[in-house]
């Protein structure tokens, strides 16, 4: 019953979302979860991201209106699919961007490549978007399972965290972060003892935490997300894990969901990410401006998201037509220099390779005023973060 | 046992008791409002969210402590809940059973939206009540005393709940109220009050559920959006309107499911409905219901 109602439900969001408007010169769509576990790692904040860029580029571009629209994939590819079909097709849509959750973000790319069309993922993980799944027309931008492997899982395996169990959601996300992560583990001469599988959208990880605690590793490595890593790192404080000497690697954190903890439950949490507010003039002006519109500093996947659709933007007017082939062959060829990507450049397998962040969580007497969260560990230099073209197993 | 060792399946076991625990209260209440209203209640989850939710506000805005707000939060909830009787439910009760859960769906869905608007999906944070902070370790596993307490305090409201319907005068005038109102409304008893209140006690163990797990999980918008779905199915394998029967079916299946979670964790999710297929198969009336 509930399932008939829901498909209803569904129906008419996709309807309601797809408002056309034919004056528009480009239409952009920001296609992500804006109800379930990732709503705050994404949702609706990108969705302000993406409109800022567009304001900030001055609300056209070839003579003509840009146009945003925007719709709740509810993290299910067939409902990505479905809508992002109906952006191509019947709506106009020249780019789709954001796509957090990598299943989906597979299918949708995989469409876009039959369309000929731009994809901009932001807020999936999966390494493949950009390897042996990757397309001429798809780019990954803010980080990536590989990025996040090399940050966390190395650095901990180094400073002697040389033990590791895995928690892992149960979807292609989950499977490459633990993949990736292991390896960055074993190339650093650590060793993995196990790992588990729980479903997304999990509320109780005692179970699993329980498990995690037998294996003794050092480290628990957490290849989930959003909400599920929340939940997990609250409930293994009651489990006196980590007073126990073992330690907690939120392997994809960002500083929405730090900022759910609260930094008494988060301290100490080591995370890596692309962008934080506080590092410079310039990520500050941009996190103090997002912070007077939506009440929250930008993590990096909605900084990420201003970036991705500002470089495109760019490379529309640069081109002079909305062709995919131009447009595309235009984002590679120039270089990413905004508060975000600095020193950014797209490979040509669609990676936005850039500096990222091995980043600590505060204790709470060490936050001195709101947001502020984190302190900074190490920069890890592009080149080092992200596969090279050779490594990444693109054949295009 | 099939390579897991037994002191790590205890510990499992008890672990899977702590989550039944939230089953039975949550199942408990939509039995008693089906039993009673024959309303199938789909804005249960809502107002599990909404006790947890009461218990925030009156940790951070008025400063009311957890043991408070244990009793103050199903109060409101409660009170909550009598408002959507008489203002929704009490209009449709002639219609078919569909229509309540329409409504109720769409009121889940209002008000679950309207949190997710204010709040976003990441929640808040609830700190344990000092007294039970720490754990105790039992050998086989390091049990925190949070999650002890849970399991006493449902195992209590469980069984007052199972009381007071079965066993006391009060208890008996709503059974004969839901059998045939107007004989007993001749008696002289307020029977739409009496529905009222029902709804509004039922909802009530649900804002209770809601203030148990405010220190465990994040106090979040879409913390009962999941859960009632496996809350259904208890109820259904319990056998609809089973007082007993849901209690006993949410612990038995909050077990099975941790269980699950050791020999195959990717299973977790759906071991409590394979069950249900089963149950329905085998006894359309559920483990507990007597059919018609």
């Amino acid at each position: 019953m509930k399932r008939h109602v829901l498909t209803l439900a569904m129906a008419s969001s996709v309807a309601l979302a797809s408002v056309a408007g034919a004056s528009a010169q480009v239409k952009i769509g920001i296609l992500n979860d804006q109800s379930g576990v990732y709503a705050d790692f994404g949702g609706k904040w990108s969705v302000e991201a993406a409109k800022m860029a567009i304001e900030d580029f001055g609300g056209s571009v070839l003579n003509g209106k840009i146009e945003l629209v925007t719709a709740d994939h509810q993290n299910k590819p067939d409902v990505g699919s479905n809508i992002a079909r109906q952006w191509y097709d019947v709506d106009g849509v020249d780019m789709i961007a954001e796509l957090t959750t990598s299943s989906v973000a597979l299918a949708v790319q995989e469409l876009t490549k039959q369309k000929k069309k731009i994809n901009i993922v932001v807020g999936a993980a999966t390494s493949r978007l950009t390897g042996d799944m990757c397309t001429p027309y798809g780019f990954h931008w803010a980080y990536d399972t590989r990025a996040l492997a090399v940050g966390t899982g190395g650095a901990l395996t180094k400073s002697g965290g040389d033990s590791w169990f895995f928690l892992t959601a149960d979807y292609a996300f989950g499977y490459q972060l633990e993949e990736d992560t292991a390896k960055a583990v074993k190339d650093n001469g650590g060793k993995v003892l196990g790992a588990v599988k729980h479903p997304l959208n999990n509320a109780d990880f005692s179970s699993f935490l329980l498990q995690a605690q037998t294996s003794k590793a050092k480290v628990i490595g957490l290849a989930n997300a959003g909400l599920d890593t929340t939940n997990t790192i609250k409930q293994a404080a009651d489990f006196g894990i980590t007073t126990g000497g073992q330690k907690l690697a939120g392997l994809l954190t960002t500083l929405a969901e730090v900022h759910g903890l609260g930094l008494k439950a988060a301290q100490g949490l080591v995370v890596t990410e692309g962008y934080y507010w506080d590092l410079d003039d310039q990520s500050r002006e941009f996190g103090e401006r997002f912070l007077k519109r939506t009440g929250r500093m930008p993590n990096m996947v909605h900084a990420g998201t201003y970036s991705g659709v500002m470089h495109y933007l760019k490379a529309v007017k640069a081109a002079g037509t909305k062709d995919a082939d131009a447009v595309a062959k235009k984002m590679k060829e120039t270089a990413v220099d905004d508060f975000f990507g600095k020193g950014g450049k797209v490979l040509a397998n669609g990676r936005m390779v850039h500096e990222m962040y091995l980043l600590e969580v505060k204790t709470p007497a060490e936050s001195k005023k709101p947001w502020d969260y984190y302190k900074l560990i190490s920069k890890i230099p592009g080149e080092q973060a992200f596969f090279t073209l050779e490594q990444s197993g693109c054949k295009l | 046992m099939f390579g897991v060792p037994a002191q790590a399946l205890y510990g499992q076991i008890l672990l899977g008791l702590i989550n039944g625990s939230f089953y039975a209260l949550l199942s408990l209440g939509l039995a008693v409002i089906f039993g009673m209203l024959n309303v199938i209640n789909f804005a249960h989850g809502a107002l599990y969210m909404l006790g947890a939710f009461a218990a925030w506000f009156a940790l951070n805005l008025f400063g009311i402590d957890y043991w408070w707000s244990l009793l103050l939060a199903p109060l409101v909830v409660g009170l909550v809940g009598a408002v959507i009787e008489r203002v929704f439910l009490a209009r449709i009760k002639n219609l078919d059973h569909l229509y309540g859960l329409l409504l109720t769906f769409g009121l889940a869905l209002i008000i679950e939206g309207g949190f997710r608007h204010v709040y976003g999906s990441s929640g808040q944070a609830y700190g344990t009540p000092e007294e039970l902070r720490g754990a105790v370790n039992l050998g086989f596993m390091i049990m925190p005393k949070y999650r002890g307490w849970v399991v006493i305090a449902s195992l209590i409201v469980c069984f007052a709940t199972w009381f007071i319907i079965e066993k006391t005068r009060l208890g008996a005038y709503l059974r004969a109220a839901t059998e045939n109102p107007k004989l007993v409304q001749a008696f002289g008893i307020n029977v739409p009050l009496m529905i009222t209140l029902t709804y509004a006690g039922g909802v009530a163990l649900a804002g209770f559920a809601g203030v148990l797990a405010a220190p465990i999980y994040q106090v979040s918008p879409l913390m009962g959006t999941n859960l009632i779905i496996v809350v259904f199915a208890v109820v259904v394998v319990g056998g609809m309107g089973s007082i007993m029967g849901s209690i006993v079916t949410g612990y038995m299946l909050g077990v099975l499911e941790g269980l699950t979670k050791v020999f195959y964790p990717q299973a977790s999710s759906i071991v409590i409905f394979v069950i249900m297929a089963v149950v329905l198969l085998a006894r359309p009336a559920g483990l507990f219901g007597r059919g018609d």
